[in-house]
């Protein structure tokens, strides 16, 4: 066992108001420069949707992450360094995404609205960032924003690709998701093990994976091993660059920008330990339905004394073990498994988490009897409009029983507190099948609804 | 020597998997320098989004280099979330405008009116006959008003363009009076004293400035209507107080986006969401359950809950918390007089509320405004305590006690089947279709009564006429009724419902009943967070008050955590004593302000009254008939200009200032006598009935802190072409079938209306295009001021991080200036003191409200009545001006602001003069300094209530004793703070529980609407004193409005018969036209802005289902023009499933300078998503003199909605820029 500390986060998707606060705050602080136009450390995705860059999901196209070889040995998706050597795709890699693939950034003529006068009132029209021409707007990171082109976007997402059963884009079945992403500062980073410079590596002190900026050649070969495309690459200093976590701010005790500027109040960040010395076990683990479990088996009990010791010899620091002791993250991912990595069979084990969303009835369901059996107050985990296979396509594999559990276990929360506040009784028998008692469904109540600035940071 | 590092001995684990990287991290400083910056200032956005959010700004070297929300407002306690981190990515992005391209820099005038006036004035020594030579000659006037939008401003330094505003201010005032100088600048709580600046200007010159909120059809006319209140709402952190949320055309993650926490918070509590919406909106995916009514029919869906609670609430069981409530906080108990129906000579119809004047002669004072109820206990009608005739009794207690004046318990009967003897008599409602209306027969039970003149009348109370309405089966074999919520042929059942509104009738029944049995269990706790969507069509009160009604009903209202919470414009300024006697210059002279309605100013103004395709048939109801109707809406607006039911300035056809002059005196009795005479035999005339002569045309406007051409100009292409002259989109023509009885309809076009525009902005959008002067404003960023919100109960200011760049100022600071030019240029050309004849509505909250009794219309122009000031016309008021004084005034607060307190308030004035220093000499010795905008924040500060706690527990005393209701309570935890322009910058403050609020609460609790009527017993400020399910004024009987119904969106229309033909396109769709808020600006703020265009599509967008696309063979960001009479747009189409079939969505305030092609049907620019609106003026919302339906600036008007609308859209087949 060799235990290390992680610095992560869980973005409650029930929460969240898709609003980009994050990705405006986290821009105007790290990337509003000249070659970082088109990067997003930080974006949200309606899904379904094709995301940013399009269709990132689709690792049959890009090779991103890692796979298992014939004889069931961890690998990278796009090729050994054998490979990259020996093949020589080292100076030609067709994997990696295009500027197109993600947007050709933009700006206006403005300063024609200052000009002299013309026949009809002057507007300012688009001009490329990269080129200084003239250009017709065609795409860009968030062009599928709420459902927006739906009738194009929709039937692209690859996790609706895997849905087996028919869903309809039509008005009475429309559902939608948001997803805000950034780097998942992955246990097995597959950004760190593509790169051919050396120059990425993973903090040991906190997990931060980052590109050194001055080690870095501009071979781009972590664009392709990130499976979540959250590296990119600066035009201008011919260096990648990708979201740093904020450590400037992590280093004197702040959130990171993201998580402050939340306005949903949907991000948590908190400490994990876990034992590095089974990473590559864990990640090699066949069954891709399994690969959220074998993560979650990683993590180790902050309160264990015997952890304590070990991470203490391993020179953990005191206070990075009192905040996994702490840690929000710990609590839902780990206590409560409301919370999930995101697309667990890439192999990566990346520590950016989200709990998945409660939604609207479906209109089938409508007209309960809800007086009689209070119930019915509340949607059904069946009668939910995101189709629980496409959650579990999103954050765990394919593993549906663990999403159901963890939409169950919030609304059985919902139904306690409801009755808590209407004066109704309640079973308190019901809770203990979904793993709650009374004190715990109230603390998780609190964790999630009240969720001050000190209990989410 | 260089060693291979790939030899290196590196520690590896996890198997060999994972090495530990040695290399140094050295490098990483370079991303913690991009992190270091110099200092951190706290401010905040000024832009009527309602979010009022607090922003730390972070300075780099003199550099704005991003902006993060504060995160340190005082807590809401520990078992509610807290406000932190408000904000959006709207105005995370506003630091992109400080150094943009779009940034006005410098002071700029139109290139050609500048070569004129250059040329002028060498020929003309004064000024002010210079501005006359160019605006006086039809060549020069037209030349450069054509030009106006089109490019070719002039960079100029500032004191000249002050210059020429003051001299065409002064040939203005001098020529054609001073009401025709107006000014428009909305919404004050978002930036106050930018607000005040060019309001107190024009307060002091007699110009006029326009109400917003109707304007913006922000204000909800049901809530003066059913409260006598403008509008009050919690704040956001009540919501999680609430047990059941509808969320009702309000879509909470976009246009709330920083309180969206609470809402998706407290579903974890256990609380019920619900969304009613026509799309699949942003907030239908936090809800629970979903109701997506046909747009505009969402008082049918309010109209099948009600049948539901009534049914099974109210008449099949007694719910004592409900029966309660509506006993004494409602007007349910009270009597209406049942007279005969207009359908049916047989059947009785609602009339008006029976007063005690009706049932005795003993002499009662105010007995024409006591409204009636029957007491259980003495058996008897009374008239109870509360009723807005007990206002206005001397020295009474005015409260909502159930008791007599000698102490004797009352117990009011909801139905006057409790009176003893009744009978049974066959009424009729209205209900309303596009299809034709109809009339419901319904039975009730009456009793009938002999009046005081002696005639014999039957009556029955409000509750029986909501029972009978709503067809409720009283009685076995009541074969009128309903038979149950699944009857579809009965009006207003669910079943009913479904078919005109599409949603299905259990869903509604089976959320009914969890509203009604929540309530039950909490005690009211249910909350209904509504908002434009229900709020910005024509008939908006009638979705507000089927909604209100259900609140009413469960005992919401009122109640922590229940009630209504309508959020639309940033309508909550909290300091607000202080604010308004600065900004209306009551400080000098107090009522000499000129308060115009918006909404009819721009009907007349730009010519929309001539345009009308609308008559009133369909509104009216087929079993009433009103004394006074009029066909178009113009002469109804005429009828309410001389009733003094609505405020109209540019006033006569004369000059205000001639008055005095020509009558020889300052008598104000001798001018009424001569002012009453002249309008009585023809000789003098309300400008507005011919607004298109030239002498009673507005001429010079200002324009700060807002882009009214695009954003809120409802009709843009009507302003374009009539009050700008400039080039326009209309495709409509003057309907000269449809004249106004009472105007003067001049042929031909009267265009270019206003002879000088001026702006102040910081950004180029298009008003400042259209202007003729555009001054640079400071931005947000730049300047000190104050700010708050409805959302939240703090106040917050505005500070520097950086000071104004380039030749920026404050609008206060660019105000001063302009007051100072206009000054010494009055000295020179103008010194003379003058008279100002300023009319003025019946004022709400006045004597004036009382003036026109019993809801019945008396028209002294019909000889109906006399013509008496006050009372059945506008009041008169004589206000002295002293044009050279302007500036002295406006730099220092004037004596006379401590008669504007019901007490003393000298201390607070003498220690303004030692906190703000005062000036030695002239007119404005020894009063406070106002010259720089940290002392005008102070002084608001300091005289105003939420914000001196002093001041507050005055008020709260005097309330008091009016009331003789403990009050002085809730404030005494403040009555020794105050704030100051320090306190606030350290951290936002909560602002001091005031009287001016309806909230009882304090001592950390969440504020809530109207809980000071229902704990404290206050009564509202209506005719019965409480919440009015009824209003009785003639013309709410004769639009079928007395009691809440369904009324039907306006039927479409696309094009008018005589309008302009377009060629056909091989295929067009109809669609509604619809203008919901957005999410990448908040009206045309953000929507330049590179980031917000970055993240969406980048230019202008319309939203459409994928079956109306696929009619016009449209794909997704394919380019689409669409038109309707009132002008046309250029958009891509955005297809989306989350879409209805035959709606369109063109979200909010799409400025048409950026991206936006020609027009082929026009040929010229496509206009903003404006274009296709018009104005609607409703007559209901014109009532005045009567209760609270009375004039208030922003508190009762039309409004000016803009959702009942259609359009037709086409493929833009070809993109044409036209760039020459």
């Amino acid at each position: 066992m060799k235990i290390k500390a992680q610095i992560g986060m869980v973005l409650n998707l029930d929460k969240c108001i898709g609003c980009h606060t994050c990705s405006v705050t986290c821009k105007n602080t790290w990337t509003n420069r000249p070659g970082a136009e088109y990067m997003w450390f930080n974006n949200v995705e309606t899904k379904p949707g094709v995301g940013y860059p399009k269709r990132w999901e689709d690792e049959e196209q890009y090779h991103g992450g890692w796979t298992l070889n014939a004889k069931g040995k961890l690998q990278l998706k796009a090729g050994s360094k054998l490979n990259k050597i020996a093949l020589g795709k080292i100076f030609y890699n067709e994997d990696m995404p295009e500027l197109d693939n993600y947007y050709e950034p933009w700006t206006y003529d403005y300063k024609t609205l200052f000009g002299k006068e013309r026949k009809h009132q002057p507007v300012a029209r688009p001009v490329s960032q990269i080129t200084g021409k003239r250009m017709e707007l065609t795409t860009g990171p968030n062009w599928d924003d709420d459902l927006a082109g739906s009738t194009e976007y929709v039937q692209q997402d690859p996790n609706m690709q895997k849905i087996e059963s028919d869903i309809k884009k039509n008005f009475e079945q429309a559902f939608m998701v948001y997803l805000p992403r950034l780097c998942e500062h992955c246990l097995n980073a597959p950004c760190v093990a593509s790169c051919p410079s050396g120059a990425m590596y993973k903090r040991d002190e906190d997990g931060i994976v980052l590109v050194d900026q001055e080690r870095c050649r501009g071979w781009r070969f972590c664009m392709t091993g990130c499976p979540y495309k959250k590296v990119y690459f600066n035009w201008k200093t011919h260096k990648a660059e990708k979201c740093t976590f904020c450590y400037p701010r992590i280093e004197e005790g702040m959130p990171t920008v993201c998580a402050e500027t939340c306005v949903g109040r949907i991000r948590y960040i908190g400490a994990m330990l876990y034992d590095a010395d089974r990473v590559e076990e864990a990640a090699s683990t066949a069954d891709e339905t399994k690969l959220y479990e074998a993560q979650l088996g990683l993590f180790l009990d902050p309160n264990d004394p015997e952890v304590v010791k070990q991470a203490l010899a391993d020179g953990i620091s005191e206070e990075m073990i009192e905040a996994a002791q702490k840690s929000p993250i710990y609590r839902m991912a780990v206590k409560e498994k409301i919370a999930f990595p995101l697309h667990p069979e890439y192999r990566t084990m990346p520590m950016v988490w989200y709990i998945p969303p409660l939604s609207p009835v479906m209109s089938y369901f409508e007209g309960r009897d809800s007086i009689k059996n209070p119930e019915m107050i509340f949607p059904g985990i069946d009668q939910m409009r995101v189709p629980v296979e496409y959650l579990a396509n999103l954050l765990t594999g394919g593993n549906v029983p663990a999403i159901k559990q963890a939409l169950y276990k919030l609304a059985m929360m919902r139904l306690f507190m409801r009755a808590q506040t209407s004066g109704h009784d309640f079973d308190e028998s019901k809770l203990k099948k979904v793993g709650l008692t009374a004190s715990r469904a109230k603390s998780l109540y609190r964790l999630l609804a009240i969720a001050k600035y000190e209990d989410r940071f | 020597m260089l060693k291979s590092r790939f030899f290196n001995k590196v520690e590896k684990f996890n198997g060999t998997f994972t090495q530990l990287e040695e290399h140094n991290r050295r490098w990483e400083k370079l991303y913690r320098q991009r992190w270091a910056h110099d200092k951190v200032v706290r401010t905040t956005h000024g832009v009527n989004c309602t979010g009022s959010c607090s922003w730390n700004v972070y300075v780099k070297q003199g550099v704005i280099t991003w902006e993060h929300q504060a995160t340190d407002y005082p807590s809401c306690g520990a078992n509610i979330p807290g406000y932190e981190p408000r904000g959006c990515p709207r105005g995370a992005s506003f630091s992109w405008y400080e150094y943009s391209p779009v940034r006005i820099k410098y002071p700029y005038i139109r290139g050609r009116l500048w070569k004129m006036w250059t040329a002028a004035k060498k020929d003309h020594e004064n000024p002010i006959d210079a501005w006359a030579s160019i605006v006086e000659d039809p060549v020069k006037e037209k030349e450069y008003k054509t030009a106006r939008g089109k490019g070719g401003m002039v960079r100029v330094h500032r004191n000249e363009a002050l210059e020429m505003i003051s001299a065409a201010l002064l040939y203005t005032i001098k020529t054609y009076g001073p009401d025709r100088i107006a000014g428009f600048t909305p919404i004050p709580a978002m930036s106050m004293l930018s607000f005040g600046s060019g309001v107190r200007f024009l307060s002091l010159i007699g110009g006029e400035v326009m109400s917003f909120y109707d304007w913006y059809a922000d204000l909800p006319p049901a809530s003066p209507q059913v409260w006598g209140e403008q509008t009050d709402v919690p704040e956001s952190a009540d919501w999680y107080n609430a047990s059941y949320i509808i969320m009702w055309g309000s879509n909470i993650p976009l246009t709330r986006t920083p309180d969206a926490h609470f809402m998706t918070e407290v579903r974890y509590k256990g609380t019920k969401v619900v969304a009613v919406s026509p799309d699949y909106a942003e907030n239908v995916k936090f809800a629970d359950d979903w109701m997506a009514p046909e747009p505009g029919t969402d008082s049918g869906v309010a109209q099948g809950m009600t049948y539901v609670i009534l049914n099974e609430f109210y008449q099949q069981q007694t719910v004592p918390y409900f029966e309660q409530y509506s006993k004494q906080y409602t007007d349910l108990p009270f009597f209406v007089d049942l007279t005969t129906s207009e359908a049916n000579q047989d059947h009785v119809t609602a009339g008006r509320f029976v007063r005690i004047s009706d049932l005795t002669s003993e002499k009662v004072s105010n007995s024409e405004w006591k409204t009636v109820i029957f007491d259980q206990n003495s058996h008897q009608f009374i008239a109870p305590n509360g009723t807005l005739g007990q206002q206005y009794d001397e020295g009474k207690k005015w409260n909502l006690e159930l008791t007599t004046e000698d102490g004797q318990a009352i117990d009011p009967a909801l139905s006057v089947e409790a009176t003893g003897e009744t009978s049974q008599a066959i009424i009729d409602f209205p209900a309303f279709s596009n299809e034709g209306n109809e009339v419901v027969q319904r039975h009730i039970p009456v009793k009938t009564v002999e009046f005081t003149d002696g005639t014999t009348h039957q009556i029955a109370t409000v509750y029986d006429l909501m029972l009978a309405q709503y067809g409720i089966k009283r009685y076995e074999g009541d074969e009128l009724a309903a038979k149950d919520e699944t009857d579809a042929t009965s009006a207003f059942t669910p079943a009913w419902q479904e078919k005109r509104t599409g949603v299905k009738a259990d869903l509604v029944t089976q959320i009914a009943r969890e509203f009604a049995q929540t309530a039950i269990d909490t005690n009211g706790k249910c909350m209904v967070i509504m908002g434009g969507g229900v709020n910005h069509w024509f008939n908006a009160d009638m979705n507000y008050r089927t909604i209100i009604n259900i609140l009413m009903l469960c005992g919401c209202v009122g109640v922590q955590g229940g009630g209504w919470a309508h959020y639309v414009g940033q309508e909550k300024l909290r300091p607000q004593e202080g604010w308004a006697n600065i900004t209306f210059a009551n400080d000098w002279e107090p009522g000499g302000f000129r308060q115009q309605q918006g909404t009819s100013w721009y009907y007349f103004a730009t010519d929309q009254w001539r345009y009308e395709e609308m008559d009133n048939q369909a509104q009216y109801s087929p079993v009433y008939k009103g004394t006074h109707r009029y066909l178009n809406n113009a002469d109804y607006t005429q009828m309410a200009i001389r009733l003094g039911w609505l405020p109209s300035y540019p006033e006569f056809d004369r000059n205000s200032l001639s008055f005095t002059k020509d009558y020889g005196t300052t008598d104000m009795q001798a001018i009424s006598k001569h002012v009453v005479e002249e309008l009585k035999n023809g000789k003098l005339h309300f400008a507005a009935e011919d607004p298109d002569a030239k002498q009673n045309q507005p001429k010079a406007f200002f324009l700060w802190r807002s882009n009214l051409f695009a954003s809120s100009g409802k009709g843009a292409e009507y302003f374009m072409k009539h009050l700008l002259g400039a080039e326009n989109g209309l495709l409509a023509k003057p309907n000269n079938r449809l004249k106004p009885q009472d105007m003067v309809w001049r042929d031909g076009d009267t265009t270019g209306k206003l002879d000088l525009v001026v702006d102040m902005d910081f950004r180029m959008v298009s008003t400042a295009m259209y202007s003729d002067i555009v001054l640079p404003a400071a931005t947000w960023y730049e300047k000190e001021d104050l700010s708050s919100t409805d959302m939240h109960p703090f106040i917050h200011p505005f500070n520097k991080a950086i000071s104004p760049m380039w030749e920026s100022k404050s609008d206060w600071q660019h105000f001063k200036l302009l007051a100072k030019t206009f000054s010494e240029m009055a000295k020179k050309y103008y010194s003379e003191p003058v008279y100002d004849l300023k009319t003025q509505p019946l004022g709400h909250g006045t004597p004036g409200q009382v003036g026109q009794p019993m809801g019945a219309i008396k028209d002294w122009k019909k000889g109906e009545c006399e013509p008496i000031p006050g009372k059945t016309m506008p009041s008169l008021k004589l206000v002295k001006r002293d044009y050279t004084q302007i500036y002295d005034k406006f730099i220092a607060l004037g004596p006379n602001i401590m008669k504007t307190y019901a007490y003393d308030v000298q201390p607070q004035y003498n220690e303004l003069k030692d906190i703000l220093g005062s000036y030695d000499e002239g007119i404005n010795a020894d009063c406070p300094r106002l010259d720089e905008d940290k002392n005008v924040a102070e002084a608001i500060l300091h005289m105003s209530t939420a914000s001196n706690g002093k001041l507050a527990d005055l008020a709260w005393k005097k309330k008091e004793a009016r009331t003789g209701e403990p009050l002085e309570d809730i404030g005494r935890g403040h009555a020794d703070d105050v704030m100051s322009f320090e306190k606030i910058t350290a951290q936002p403050q909560e602002a001091y529980p005031t009287p001016i609020g309806t909230s009882a609460k304090h001592g950390g609790d969440r504020y809530s609407a109207f809980s000071l009527n229902i704990e404290r017993k206050i009564p509202w400020e209506t005719l019965t004193g409480r919440e009015q399910f009824y209003l009785d004024h003639e013309i709410f009987l004769d639009f079928g409005e007395g009691l809440a119904t369904f009324k039907p969106s306006l039927p479409p229309q696309v094009m008018g018969p005589a309008d302009t033909d377009i060629k056909p396109a091989d295929k067009e769709v109809t669609l509604r036209y619809m203008t919901p808020h957005g999410k990448w600006n908040i009206h045309t703020m953000y929507y330049d802005n590179l980031e917000m265009l970055t993240l969406f599509r980048g230019g202008p967008t319309v939203w459409m289902s994928p079956k109306d696309a696929e009619k016009i063979a449209v794909k997704d960001n394919d380019w689409v023009e669409l038109y309707n009479r009132n002008g046309v747009v250029t958009a891509r189409a955005v297809v989306s499933h989350r879409m209805p079939e035959g709606s369109l969505y063109m979200y909010h305030a799409q400025d048409n300078e950026i991206y936006e092609p020609l027009s082929t049907i026009t040929g010229n620019r496509g206009g903003s998503h404006n274009a296709p609106t018009q104005i609607h003026v409703k007559p209901t919302h014109m009532v005045g003199g009567y209760g609270q339906l009375s004039y208030g600036w922003n508190y009762y008007g039309p409004t000016g909605n803009q959702r009942d609308l259609y359009a037709n859209v086409r493929k833009l087949e070809k993109v044409n820029w036209n760039e020459d």
